[in-house]
C-alpha cells in the first residue's frame, strides 16, 4: 500500500509539472500582455517596460517558467510591485494579491459546494438506482427511469435560475444562497448552500440512478449472487452483502471522476448562484488574461482529479480483493 | 411402498419471454431416494438445469410458471412461501454449481462463504461458523484448511475451488444435493477427484444426489439411476446398468454412439446425434425427437408426428418410444 501511494504521488507530480508546463506556454501563444495589465490603466512606454522587467516578461520563457517552479518552493520578489512568499503560484495584478492567497480563500466555497452536493447525489442516486433495480420492469423502476432522463437532461442554470425565482425571490422558501463559513456558522453554511445543492445533486443524481440500477441489475445475475440464494441467505443480505459489492467499485469509478472535476470548479452552478469559487475565479482569469491565476486554478482542477483518481484506485484494493496493489 | 425422499409429478416450467413460450419443462416426473444418485442426462436446453434451480426455487416468479407437484420429505415446495424456501436451501437442499469461479464471491473469503451458510441455519457464532468451514474444508480434502480459510476464490485452483463449493454445500448435512454439471469446469484429472470425493461423502451421510451432466461417463461411475431428458421431458428412465446397457430410445443411442470410446479402434468416427435441438417455443408435436429419429419411418410416422408418446412401462426401464421392444432388440443387437 505505502509503495503503491509513493508511486502514485510521484506520478503525480510529473503529471502536475507537465500540465503547468503546457498552460504556461500556451498562455504566451495568446496575444495578451500582462505587463500592461499590472502597469494600469494609463502607462507611459517607459513603466511599461519597468513592469516587464519586475514581473520577468523580459526573461527567454523557460527561464520565466523555471522562475514560476521556483516561487512555489522559495517564493519571490517581483521588484516594487509586491513580495509573493513561498508556496508561490505567482502574483496577480488583477485583483492584487499572491495568487495562493486568493485560492485558499476560494477553495473552500468549492469544496463546501461540491462535498454537500456530492453527498446528497451519491446517496439519493445509489439508492434509486437499487430500488430501480430491484423492481426492475415494475412501475417503480419506470418512474425511476423517466425522472432520471428528465434530470439527465436539465442544465443548472435553468433548473438553478427557476429554483431561485420559485424558492428564493418569490416565496422566500430558501435564503439566497451565499457562503458562509463553516467555521463560523455551520447552520448559516448549510442554510446559505442549500439551493445550490439541490440543483446540482438533481443533474449528477440521475447519473447515479442509471449507473446503479444497470449495474446493479447485472450483479443480480451474475452467479455467485444465485449461489448466494441457493445457500438460502435472506433475500435483503443478497442485494446488500453480495449485489452490492460488485455495484459499489462502478459507482466509486465515476464518483471520484465528478469529485475530481467539480473541485476543479463548478464553473455554471458557481455563477448561476454569484458564489465566489475556483469556477468562477478561473473563468475570470480567462477574460482577464490573468497568467498566474489561470495555472494556478488549472493545477487546482488537474491535482483534484489526480487526487481522486489516486483515492479511487486504493479503495479498490478494500472492496475487491482481487486487485492488488503493486 | 414408502413415499420417495424427493418426488417430482408433472413438472411444468415455462418462461415467458417476448418471442412467445418456452417450454422449458413439460410433464416431467421422477423420483430420488436417500443415499442414491440420480443421474439426468441430456443436451443444453433440454431442461436439466431449470428442472432443478425449480427444485430450489430459485426461478424468477414474474417469468417463470411454474405447475406441478415437487414433494420433498413429504413437504410440497410449489408455492411454498419464501420463507419457507429460504429456510430449506442450503439447509435441507444444496446445489453445486458449473462454474466454481463465477459462483463464487470474489469479494468474501472462502470461510466467510462456508460459515454463513452455516450460521443462517444453525444461528451458530461467527466463532463456531470459522471453526465448521475449517472442518469441512478439511473435509473435503484442501491442504492446510486452518490457512486456507481465509483465502478468497481467486487464490484457490479450479479444482480447489469446487471442493470449496462442495463444503460449502455440504455445510449443513443437506439431505438433498443437487449437482449441476460440477466437473464440467474442470479438467480430467480433476474430475475424478470431485466425483469420488461427492461418493465418498455420500456414503458417510447418506445424501441423496442429483447429477446433472451431458457426460454420460460420469454418470456410469457416479449414479445409480438415469434420467434421460430431451426438450423438456423424460424420454428414458431406468437403473445405470438397463440405460447404458441396454438402451431402448433412439435419442440414448444418438447419445452414446456420440461419446469416444477407449475400445474402439481409432478410425471408427463419432456420430453426432443429427439436426439441432428442438425451439422450446415451437416444440415438434407428438415425439419431440422425430425430426432428428432415424426410426420414424419403423415405428409408423404417423405415430412418431401424432400424440406425445408416454414414459413405459410405468416403473422400472422405461423410454418414450413407439418402436416395439422387439424391434429395439433387433437394432441394438
Amino acid at each position: 500500500m505505502l509503495r503503491f501511494l509513493t508511486r502514485r504521488a510521484l506520478g503525480a507530480v510529473v503529471t502536475l509539472v507537465v500540465i503547468s508546463a503546457v498552460t504556461f506556454f500556451l498562455f504566451f501563444a495568446v496575444p495578451a500582455d500582462p505587463a500592461r495589465l499590472a502597469c494600469g490603466k494609463v502607462c507611459p512606454p517607459e513603466l511599461l517596460e519597468q513592469a516587464r522587467h519586475n514581473l520577468g516578461l523580459d526573461q527567454p520563457l523557460f527561464a520565466q517558467f523555471t522562475a514560476w517552479l521556483a516561487g512555489i518552493f522559495v517564493g519571490r520578489d517581483y521588484g516594487g510591485l509586491g513580495h509573493c512568499p513561498a508556496p508561490c503560484l505567482g502574483y496577480s495584478f488583477v485583483n492584487k494579491a499572491p495568487v495562493f492567497e486568493t485560492i485558499l480563500d476560494r477553495l473552500p466555497v468549492t469544496v463546501s459546494l461540491t462535498v454537500g452536493a456530492a453527498l446528497v447525489f451519491l446517496l439519493f442516486g445509489v439508492a434509486t438506482g437499487i430500488i430501480a433495480a430491484l423492481n426492475q420492469g415494475r412501475p417503480l423502476d419506470k418512474i425511476a427511469s423517466v425522472s432520471s432522463l428528465i434530470g439527465f437532461s436539465l442544465q443548472i442554470y435553468f433548473v438553478g435560475t427557476l429554483a431561485l425565482y420559485f424558492l428564493v425571490y418569490q416565496n422566500q422558501i430558501l435564503t439566497r444562497p451565499q457562503y458562509r463559513p463553516f467555521t463560523e456558522d455551520p447552520l448559516a453554511w448549510a442554510a446559505g448552500l442549500a439551493l445550490p445543492w439541490v440543483v446540482l445533486s438533481i443533474i449528477f443524481t440521475a447519473n447515479y440512478t442509471r449507473m446503479t440500477r444497470s449495474t446493479m441489475v447485472e450483479q443480480l445475475g451474475e452467479d455467485y449472487v444465485r449461489t448466494a440464494r441457493a445457500k438460502g441467505m435472506k433475500g435483503r443480505s443478497v442485494v446488500m452483502r453480495f449485489a452490492l459489492r460488485g455495484t459499489l467499485t462502478t459507482v466509486i469509478t465515476i464518483f471520484g471522476v465528478d469529485l475530481g472535476a467539480l473541485i476543479g470548479g463548478a464553473i455554471i452552478t458557481e455563477t448561476t448562484f454569484g458564489l465566489q469559487g475556483l469556477g468562477r475565479l478561473s473563468i475570470n482569469a480567462v477574460t482577464d488574461s490573468d497568467l498566474p491565476v489561470l495555472m494556478a486554478t488549472v493545477l487546482v482542477a488537474a491535482g483534484a482529479i489526480i487526487v481522486f483518481n489516486i483515492i479511487v484506485d486504493a479503495l479498490y484494493a478494500f472492496i475487491d480483493p482481487r486487485v492488488r496493489l503493486s | 411402498m414408502s413415499t420417495p425422499f424427493l418426488s417430482v409429478r408433472d413438472l411444468t416450467v415455462d418462461f415467458h419471454t417476448e418471442d412467445g413460450v418456452v417450454h422449458a419443462v413439460d410433464g416431467l416426473s421422477f423420483d430420488v431416494e436417500k443415499g442414491t444418485t440420480l443421474g439426468i442426462v441430456g443436451e443444453s436446453g433440454s431442461g436439466k438445469s431449470v428442472t432443478n434451480l425449480a427444485v430450489l426455487g430459485l426461478h424468477n416468479p414474474e417469468t417463470a410458471k411454474i405447475s406441478g407437484e415437487i414433494r420433498l420429505d413429504g413437504e410440497e415446495l410449489i408455492g411454498a412461501p419464501r420463507s419457507t424456501m429460504e429456510r430449506l436451501r442450503g439447509n435441507k437442499v444444496a446445489m453445486i454449481f458449473q462454474d466454481p469461479l463465477t459462483s463464487l464471491s470474489p469479494y468474501h473469503t472462502i470461510g466467510r462463504q462456508i460459515g454463513e451458510v452455516f450460521r443462517r441455519h444453525t444461528g451458530a457464532s461467527r466463532a463456531a461458523s470459522r471453526d465448521r468451514a475449517i472442518e469441512m474444508l478439511t473435509r473435503v480434502g484442501i491442504p492446510q484448511p486452518k490457512v486456507r480459510v481465509d483465502d478468497y476464490p481467486h487464490q484457490f485452483s479450479g479444482g480447489m475451488r469446487q471442493r470449496a463449493m462442495i463444503a460449502m454445500a455440504l455445510v449443513c448435512d443437506p439431505d438433498l444435493l443437487i449437482a449441476d454439471e460440477p466437473t464440467t469446469a474442470l479438467d480430467v484429472t480433476v474430475q475424478a477427484q470431485i466425483l469420488d470425493l461427492l461418493r465418498d461423502l455420500q456414503e458417510q451421510t447418506g445424501t441423496a444426489i442429483i447429477m446433472i451432466t451431458h457426460d454420460l461417463g460420469v454418470v456410469s461411475g457416479t449414479a445409480h439411476e438415469v434420467l434421460v431428458m430431451y426438450a423438456g421431458r423424460a424420454v428414458e428412465r431406468g437403473t445405470v446398468r438397463e440405460v447404458l446397457g441396454e438402451p431402448r430410445h433412439p435419442y440414448t443411442w444418438g447419445l452414446l454412439a456420440s461419446m469416444p470410446r477407449l475400445s474402439a479402434p481409432v478410425d471408427v468416427p463419432l456420430l453426432p446425434v443429427r439436426g439441432t435441438p428442438p425451439s422450446l417455443i415451437n416444440v415438434p408435436p407428438g415425439c419431440p425427437f422425430h425430426p432428428r429419429c432415424d426410426y420414424t419411418d419403423l415405428a409408423g410416422p404417423e405415430l412418431c408426428r401424432g400424440e406425445r408418446p408416454e414414459l413405459s412401462p410405468h416403473r422400472g426401464h422405461g423410454d418414450a418410444c413407439y418402436l416395439t421392444l422387439a424391434q429395439k432388440q433387433e437394432i441394438t443387437r
